[in-house]
């Protein structure tokens, strides 16, 4: 478990990184974190010739917060932004999420954009880009452009990021008001990758009656699987939710394949249950966040 | 005066170096040695038709390509079948490289030596081999079932079948007045210490002598081996195991391939050479364990008391038989408990699969026993209605019946005799403990919130302390250290902080001031080696008998230097004194400085044993007849059969009614290993085994597809618990002597893990009234076995 011999490019700042990138085109791979990369190294399932770390790249550290975003940049580590404060305030999603992202060892050092480049089927993160109407932003020398997840997330572990670009930061949208949210999963061992987890957000009119509901699958699919919920729940009161309409659409949505930790049609039926609880709790939190929102305007 | 150490919770000496780094594993030697890496078979089953290593010979830093025909004539033989049995009558062995076939995914067919790790996978990474893949044979009923043979000599694929029996079982079963027959399976696993398997040599041209560190369990007989191979005499093979990452039992294979493979190139290119084993050579070039399939048929009156038991298991002991019929004659033995069974048959094959070899790891063979007889007595109360601790008690041999002798043979050849135990105490223990008769109380809360609460338990009886002998030395050196030293070898068990224990009780000295040294075939070239729970009592009574010749020794130089009476004295605080005066006293390092007569003072200390000072008895030589220079000592121990350990566990377990997800909520745990020498060490013992019994029932299992790929050869697949799904145990412990040793103990190492798949099954049972069969059991499983359990019984709903 050695790495075939590969060159190691450590530049100082984005423009470097992304001169560098240009040179190497098809040989050069990013290196954010490694926690994926490096053991796919070691077992030489992946030999890039060459590896451009942003290790030295301080200016992709910083979590922007605005009125409408969330920016993180691609140096961002899981722990540094499950601890951020006003971006886990923003969007609580952030952090339901990345309570479950394996262990303190590996959140100290991987990061949240590498994990979506990365695009394991059961990572939380890739499921938050399209549950939050996130975009990944990728330059190069070339230029810069914006991806959705649908066109970013390609397959199991693999996302479009082209010969000399960079993924510089992940831009998700904070949730419209009366929203509330919840990351429901089970994993064989804790902090391992889920047999089946759910990302949903509820969003409730002023009578507290459910006005919107989305749901984002991991480990049921080869990407994670968007449901629209909406037209299954709508109007139902946030503490009476009927959630079994919404379940059968989940669990027709997903596409579960056995494997040896689980079969497919427990995943199937593990989804289904995870839904029902993650719809649960992100309705009483949007209520929460209802009344909050109408404690501050009286 | 000296505080007594045995039987304190002493903190173990060896800590504060291995958790500041300081170890010294494998890896840390040799850092300029040349290193191997194999190309290992990526087939379970396969003729090897060409070897081209042309793409590899440009490849910088490559030293040498070796395949079996570049191999010397005696390196070419299969390795020894360890543990012959008259019934293994198709034993097979595999070579050191794959000799035109191999039989498991993960052996070795070409040995690559570079200048370094990488430049050795680059090499093997770049030689062709060419394979015919043959049929593959995965899964003891398979190898049965014989539509392929994994060796074309064996074409049934059974390298032995064993019968032992007491009274007459098929006679029993068919008059008693109930009788149930029902199938079992245990999956395979595997020891997975964190450091795999490693060796490195150095061969010493001048001195012509090899030496070899290997992280082993059994460095004499390494040393023997590779002697054996490489055509040396003993005297010239040094054999030393240096700090060990954990052995779990895998680490008494041996020798391993690269244990002969790696001295041989260091003697061939003239140049250090080492192997250190990555951890996914480790899943598939290591041994395994654990796999097998039982049949029980058993007979019990109408209080569940047994009174015939018929078992049949197939074994699978993957590609080769290295190790023999250890784990079988293990599991058929060992199945009986702490139960008085008067019929009792039990038949194996053990047989061939085209899957890593199998060698004991720890619990060896008991875990599976203790599953089969704990599920058996599980069903007959289940089947009578009775409360489970009320059907073990009327199955419970007494205590007054000790020794017995169930009239079988046990793995060391001899009788399986239980010399002492008292299960009835420790059923009423744990029942305390864990509040059995409380149950249902808890398991009603638990519903009312929402959970299904079961309860199990599982009792087992270990045979600990194997012969044939272990030896120690103890020496008090002129300085005042006290150097002991055992031929086993040590794995990370505390063995340097109890025989320390020992040996500074014995000798009055202070822990601090003695040093211990296992597994240096330079220090101690006699031993067995470090496996079935014997190192404490092996070694521990041959170091206890060997200080206790050294004190009689010390008295006895100390009697004549102050003039008094041997019986009069005591050693303690590092000095001989007379008891009630201690100020006549002469230190202990003075009498070592006396017990060797000497010529030259080499420095102060030594002047009072030179000739002039000190000239001995008039008429008598400065070293009499029955003396010798030194205040030092061997000694050995040798048993007459095993001690036999036991204890039972009980554990609670949570499941989630719409997830089926599992959960361990609770764990007691009553032991029994006659008195503890040292109460803290146990206790890890006991905490480590029950870690690795979770392991063996929830999550651990070799996945081999149907064509022999282990498909979770990776920590990221392979589930070893985390410490979030270890639960913390609560231990009580009854300590019963054994009689069979002057320290009265029985070994610790195993007892953890046995009985966790049979009690974690239980309470699954109870909590889901879904009868547990098979382990390990994953949440998908049970929900599958769930829903399958509700169709069977319309009225249920799950």
């Amino acid at each position: 478990m050695k790495p075939s011999p590969f060159a190691y490019h450590a530049p100082e700042s984005v423009d470097e990184t992304l001169t560098t990138l240009s040179e190497l085109g098809e040989d050069g791979k990013v290196l954010a974190g490694g926690q994926s990369l490096i053991p796919l190294l070691n077992m030489r399932l992946a030999a890039p010739p060459a590896l451009v770390d942003l290790a030295r790249v301080p200016e992709l550290d910083t979590v922007e917060v605005t009125a409408e975003h969330v920016r993180v940049p691609a140096r961002v580590t899981h722990e540094r932004l499950r601890t951020h404060a006003e971006a886990t305030a923003a969007i609580p999603l952030l952090r339901q999420a990345l309570d479950w992202v394996a262990h303190p060892v590996i959140r100290n050092r991987g990061t949240a954009l590498g994990s979506i480049v990365h695009g394991d089927p059961a990572g939380e993160l890739p499921a938050l880009l399209g549950l939050l109407d996130g975009n990944v932003e990728l330059v190069s020398t070339q230029g810069r452009r914006e991806a959705t997840a649908d066109s970013f997330l390609l397959g199991p572990l693999e996302s479009d990021v082209r010969p000399g670009e960079l993924a510089r930061a992940v831009v998700f949208s904070r949730p419209a008001p009366r929203t509330g949210s919840a990351f429901e999963e089970l994993a064989r061992r804790h902090g391992d990758y889920a047999m089946a987890g759910v990302a949903v957000t509820v969003t409730l009119d002023p009578a507290r009656n459910v006005a919107a509901a989305r749901a984002a699958f991991i480990g049921v699919g080869g990407t994670p699987i968007g449901v629209e919920l909406t037209d299954a729940l709508s109007g139902q009161a946030f503490d009476a939710l009927e959630p079994g309409e919404a379940i059968g659409l989940a669990r027709a949505a997903i596409d579960p394949t056995d494997d040896i930790h689980a079969t497919a049609s427990y995943r199937r039926h593990l989804a289904g249950v995870l839904l029902g609880r993650a719809l649960e709790s992100a309705a009483r939190r949007a209520a929460e966040d209802a009344a909050a929102e109408e404690g501050t305007h009286t | 005066m000296t505080t007594r150490s045995v039987g304190a919770p002493v903190a173990r000496s060896e800590d504060p170096r291995l958790l500041r780094g300081e170890g010294r594993y494998l890896d840390d030697l040799g850092h300029d040695a040349f290193q191997i890496a194999m190309v290992r078979s990526p087939h379970a089953h396969a003729r090897v038709l060409d070897i081209d290593v042309s793409g590899a010979l440009e490849v910088e830093g490559l030293i040498a390509i070796h395949t079996f025909e570049d191999l010397p004539p005696r390196l070419q033989e299969p390795l020894p079948l360890l543990l012959p049995h008259p019934s293994l009558t198709a034993g097979r062995t595999q070579h050191l490289l794959a000799d035109g076939e191999v039989n498991h995914v993960g052996e070795a067919v070409v040995m690559v030596t570079a200048t370094d790790r990488y430049a050795a996978e680059d090499a093997a990474e770049r030689i062709l081999v060419e394979y015919d893949p043959l049929p593959a044979v995965v899964g003891p009923e398979r190898a049965r079932a014989a539509e392929h043979a994994v060796h074309d000599d064996v074409p049934d694929n059974v390298a032995a079948h064993l019968e032992q029996s007491i009274g007459d079982a098929p006679a029993a079963i068919g008059a008693a007045p109930n009788r149930l027959r029902f199938r079992l399976d245990i999956e395979r696993s595997a020891s997975t210490p964190m450091e795999g398997r490693g060796t490195y040599a150095r061969w010493d041209g001048d001195d012509e002598r090899v030496r070899l560190h290997t992280s082993t369990q059994a460095p004499t007989s390494v040393r023997a081996a590779v002697a054996a191979f490489l055509g040396l005499q003993l005297a010239q093979v040094e054999c030393i195991a240096p700090d060990i990452g954990g052995g779990f039992g895998v680490k008494i294979m041996h020798p391993w391939p690269e244990e002969i493979l790696v001295p041989w190139a260091a003697r061939e290119l003239g140049h250090d050479v080492k192997f250190t084993e990555d951890r996914r050579e480790h899943f598939v070039s290591a041994n395994h364990e654990r796999a097998q399939v039982h049949w029980i048929d058993v007979g019990f009156d109408d209080d569940g008391r047994v009174l015939g038991l018929d078992v049949e298991f197939i074994h699978d002991h993957g590609a080769y038989i290295p190790y023999g019929l250890i784990v079988p004659i293990i599991t058929s033995t060992q199945l009986i408990g702490p139960y008085k069974l008067e019929n009792y048959r039990v038949v194996f094959d053990s047989v061939y699969t085209n899957t890593t070899p199998v060698s004991p790891y720890r619990g060896a063979g008991r875990p599976q026993g203790c599953f089969a007889m704990e599920r058996t007595i599980d069903r007959i109360a289940a089947h009578l209605g009775k409360d489970r601790t009320e059907v073990r008690s009327v199955n419970f041999l007494q205590p007054e019946e000790m020794p017995y002798d169930f009239g079988l043979t046990f793995q060391d050849g001899r009788p399986l005799r239980y010399d002492s135990g008292d299960f009835p105490a420790s059923l009423e223990k744990l029942k305390q403990l864990v509040d059995w008769d409380g149950f249902e109380e808890r398991r009603a809360a638990a519903e009312a919130e929402g959970r299904l609460l079961g309860i199990g338990l599982a009792t087992y009886v270990e045979g600990t302390g194997v012969g044939p002998y272990e030896g120690g030395h103890v020496l008090i050196e002129p300085g005042g250290t006290v150097q002991v030293s055992t031929g086993l070898s040590t794995q990370g068990q505390g063995h340097q902080t109890v025989f320390a224990q020992i040996v500074a009780d014995e000798l009055g000295v202070d822990l601090a001031d003695v040093r211990v040294v296992t597994g240096d075939t330079r220090r101690f070239p006699y031993a067995v080696g470090t496996f079935a729970s014997r190192a404490a009592v092996m070694s521990g009574n041959a170091i206890h008998l060997a200080a206790r010749r050294v004190r009689e020794k010390a008295l006895r130089i100390a009697s004549e230097a102050l003039e008094v009476d041997a019986e009069d004295l005591e050693l303690a605080d590092g000095q001989a004194r007379v008891v009630g005066s201690p100020d006549t006293a002469i230190d202990l390092k003075v009498v070592a400085t006396l017990s060797n007569p000497l010529r030259y003072a080499f420095d102060e200390s030594a002047r009072i044993a030179t000739q002039f000072a000190n000239p001995g008895k008039e008429g008598q030589p400065p070293v009499t007849d029955d003396d010798e220079p030194g205040l030092e000592a061997t000694d050995y121990y040798s048993p007459m059969s095993s001690t036999f350990a036991n204890g039972m566990h009980a554990v609670e377990v949570s499941v989630d009614p719409d997830t089926s997800d599992i959960e361990v909520v609770r764990y007691a745990v009553v032991h029994d290993c006659g008195p503890l020498l040292n109460p803290r060490i146990v206790q890890g013992q006991v905490l480590g085994g029950v870690a690795q019994g979770v392991g063996g029932a929830l999550y651990e299992r070799m996945a081999y597809d149907e064509h022999g790929q282990l498909q979770n050869a990776s920590f990221m697949d392979f589930l070893m618990p985390y410490a979030t799904e270890v639960p913390s145990v609560d231990i009580d412990h009854l300590e019963t002597p054994s009689p069979l040793n002057p320290l009265g103990i029985k070994g610790a190492g195993e007892a953890g893990v046995i009985p966790g798949a049979a009690a974690i099954a239980a309470a699954i049972e109870d909590a889901t009234g879904v009868v547990i069969d098979a382990m390990p059991i994953s949440p998908s499983q049970l929900h599958e076995q769930r829903l399958t359990t509700a169709q069977d019984r319309p009225g249920d709903t799950t």
